[in-house]
């Protein structure tokens, strides 16, 4: 499976206001639906997300069934601080990923 | 005398019908003259084209970096990765999706990129082929795709892939179904206008493996293809089945020039 894709601009000014871009591969399986021979299958998806920036949570989200394969998740921030972003997605099953962007405020 | 006279009058009519049959038969169906050929890229939302034109919002991204990564990595008997023979995919696969199906000395058939890449793995690297819509497939597939991104569609001028061109022509013309209906009907004849809520496109396979929205995925041509036959009502054809490539050998040649949009995104 491939690593989650994050995307924020290269450079970002200070106090600027910038998009961050976060795309995860899951299957997003609902749970409500059934096979041909009527069995159910069960539900698997990602039940929360969140975003830190140098430690202190900037972002979150909890998810539903409803929410498409493959969670496409923007959001917005200010520039303060060049650092780190930190991003982590939990789930049925146990899923648990990570991932990091460094951030460089000039 | 006179009878055989008549005789030749007859014969010379069924020759004129003959000929005008031929002449009005499925092989000189209306084709869309070349410039007014789209890819179903122009007609998407502006959210979907969004989509597809940022490589990090575009999930098919994902199989791209999956396929990445399996080109890479040794398998099979002979303990060989697919970089092991082709090196830096970048260069050596530029180009390669544009031409597929290509008529394979191998199979004496024709062969599309799913089968192609199934045929490196059997021979090549000695491995168990991957199984069609398989997410390895598809991940190697798009990977492949999108060294071509930005290229014409260019089928090869192959004499030995021409009867497979004409059979798929004939397939896409062919009422086929309880509907009784072919894909030229509603791809040559009627793109542009509405089939209930959706835009019927021209059908041009120009950024296959596509993200189907409505798939929640990536899936192939033949997959695509599928869909559109159970629609009306036909059995589909098995995957890698020779009337499948056929139709893709067609609607790729029916694409000619059009650039190549792997991975795309469709709804």
């Amino acid at each position: 499976m491939a690593r989650p894709l994050i995307n924020i601009p290269a450079k970002v000014k200070r106090g600027q206001v910038f998009e961050i871009k976060t795309l995860i591969s899951h299957i997003m399986e609902t749970g409500f639906r059934y096979t041909t021979t009527g069995q159910r299958i069960p539900r698997d998806i990602i039940t929360f997300f969140s975003c830190s920036y140098n430690g202190e949570e900037i972002f979150r989200a909890d998810l539903y069934p409803a929410i498409s394969a493959n969670p496409f998740l923007t959001f917005f921030t200010t520039a303060t601080e060049s650092g780190t972003l930190e991003f982590k997605w939990s789930g049925d099953n146990g899923f648990s990923e990570t991932a990091t962007a460094p951030v460089t405020v000039e | 005398m006179k009878q055989s006279a008549s005789r030749v009058r007859v014969l010379a009519r069924c020759v004129a019908a003959i000929v005008i049959l031929s002449v009005a038969g499925p092989a000189a169906s209306t084709d869309i003259p070349l410039d007014q050929r789209r890819s179903g890229y122009a007609d998407l939302g502006r959210d979907t084209k969004a989509m597809q034109d940022d490589d990090t919002a575009n999930p098919a991204t994902l199989w791209v970096l999956d396929g990445e990564a399996l080109w890479n990595q040794k398998a099979g008997a002979a303990n060989r990765a697919c970089a092991d023979c082709h090196n830096d995919a970048t260069a050596s696969m530029k180009g390669v999706a544009a031409r597929y199906p290509a008529f394979s000395a191998a199979r004496k058939a024709p062969v599309d990129l799913e089968q192609r890449i199934n045929l490196c793995r059997t021979e090549q690297q000695q491995a168990t082929p991957f199984s069609f819509e398989s997410r390895e497939l598809l991940a190697l597939t798009a990977f492949i795709g999108r060294q071509s991104r930005g290229m014409p569609i260019a089928p090869p001028a192959d004499e030995k892939l021409k009867p497979a061109i004409e059979a798929g022509r004939k397939l896409f013309t062919q009422r086929m179904g309880q509907i009784d209906m072919s894909c030229a009907q509603c791809h040559d004849d009627n793109w542009g206008k509405q089939l209930a809520s959706s835009l019927v496109p021209q059908g041009h396979p120009t950024g296959y493996p596509i993200y189907r929205l409505e798939w929640q995925g990536l899936g192939s041509l033949q997959r695509r293809l599928r869909n559109c036959i159970i629609g009306m009502r036909a059995e589909p054809f098995e995957y890698g089945a020779p009337e499948a490539v056929a139709l893709e050998a067609y609607l790729m040649w029916r694409a000619r020039g059009l650039p190549v949009e792997t991975p795309g995104v469709r709804p």
